[in-house]
């Protein structure tokens, strides 16, 4: 099997070395990549939406369709992963608490009594968790709020900067994550919770369905945002520059809602317990 | 010399091309799930770095319109100093994609794992050959 297969993959290899010669050579500007439409995008991006980042007006409006479907993609794999891996956590497993204001560790089992789950002075922990770290603990602490503007300016920004939705949207599901990775998994549950990460991940794909779908009611077709000039009192062409920037944000709030989704059902492999 | 020349001109595709078939041979001859993934994410890193690189101009700089081409009309606007805008959405929406594919990937080897309490190929195989339907 070995063999065949190192055979198969150096003549394939040997073909693709060989047809390389017939591509574009690297910087062309006349490439057949670079012609036809893509010149139309760079000429017209300012007259059609007022976007200068080319690529967010390629994104949202002249593909937007694309796009759509790509954040349903995201979606219904953040829902496929809930639905392979979520179960309810084992009843018979013990579970640990620190007592915040001595740090004293205490271990339940069986039948012991939990305490209730808002309780100020005990706090789940891991099983496998590390001494209480100040240095981890204070450098999340610090770096997490500044990543989190980083995101909403990468999000907001996008039409003028490399940035957009699924960047920043990544980068503000980096931070939760970083949290919940820094403290433990139900730190990072108690923050955002299963249910708002996957409710928000659901609205996400709706605040895009729904700006395309406004458009059809207000007399265009699916996501010309040319009909939304009504709702936001401008002309046509910053009706599209606004139009962007909701789905834009439609997109973000999916991305990271699905990422920290997968992270909390990956991590701990569905039980939600404990996780890394 | 000649040998040189066909090789430097078009070195960047050769890196790409290399890289995607030692991805496919994970892919393939791997016994692993988890090194069979690695295999598949190297070759769609493989295929992203080709798309981006198809996309570069020289002297051309990244799509965003410059400060002096914006009040311009559209005639007097070369797009030919501006990167090829296409391939870097295409590849934009690819990524999270195949973030999303690792993702339920994952979830499925730990499924595997979960059944078969094994991510070795060979010894699924056996175990599906021998009637073994799992613990749960």
């Amino acid at each position: 099997m070995k063999t065949f297969a190192k055979i198969t993959i150096i003549f394939c290899l040997g073909i693709f070395l060989w047809q390389s010669w017939d591509l574009p050579d690297w910087g062309d500007k006349n490439s057949p990549a670079s012609g036809h439409l893509s010149p139309y995008f760079a000429k017209n991006t300012m007259k059609d939406s007022h976007v200068p980042n080319i690529v967010s007006a390629i994104l949202a409006d002249y593909r937007g369709f694309d796009t759509m479907f790509e954040t349903a993609v995201v979606f219904s794999a953040g829902l496929a992963c809930f639905f392979l891996l979520r179960r309810k956590p084992p009843k018979t497993k013990s579970k640990y608490y620190r007592h915040l204001p001595t740090g004293i560790t205490v271990k339940i089992t069986g039948e012991g009594k939990e305490p209730s789950k808002d309780s100020k002075v005990f706090r789940q922990i891991d099983s496998l968790w590390t001494p209480y770290d100040l240095i981890i603990r204070k450098t999340t602490q610090y770096i997490i709020p500044f990543v989190q503007i980083f995101a909403l300016y990468v999000v907001a920004h996008g039409h003028y900067s490399p940035g957009g939705g699924f960047q920043g949207g990544v980068i503000l599901a980096a931070t939760i994550i970083l949290f919940a990775v820094s403290r433990n998994l139900v730190a990072g549950l108690r923050w955002v919770s299963e249910k708002a990460a996957s409710v928000s991940a659901a609205i996400g794909v709706f605040i895009y369905a729904g700006a395309g779908a406004m458009c059809i009611v207000l007399g265009k077709v699916f996501l010309n945002y040319e009909a939304l000039r009504e709702v936001f009192g401008t002309d046509s062409v910053m009706a599209r520059y606004y139009g962007i920037f909701v789905v834009e944000i439609g997109v973000a709030l999916a991305v990271t809602t699905v990422m920290i989704w997968l992270y909390y059902n990956l991590s701990s492999s569905g039980k939600h317990d404990e996780g890394l | 010399m000649e040998i040189y020349e066909i090789i430097l001109k078009n070195y960047n595709y050769w890196i790409f091309i290399i890289l995607m078939f030692t991805g496919l041979y994970g892919v393939i001859a791997k016994n692993n799930i988890i090194k069979k993934l690695i295999g598949m994410n190297i070759f769609q890193t493989s295929i992203i770095l080709f798309y981006v690189s198809l996309s570069a101009k020289l002297d051309g700089t990244i799509p965003i319109i410059t400060e002096t081409d914006k009040h311009k009309p559209d005639t007097l606007i070369d797009a030919s100093n501006y990167m090829n805008p296409l391939p870097h959405v295409l590849m934009l929406t690819a990524i999270v994609v195949s973030v999303a594919t690792i993702g339920v990937a994952l979830a499925l080897a730990i499924k595997v794992y979960r059944t078969y309490e094994t991510l070795e190929e060979d010894e699924i195989r056996r175990k599906i050959a021998s009637g073994y339907t799992g613990e749960n």
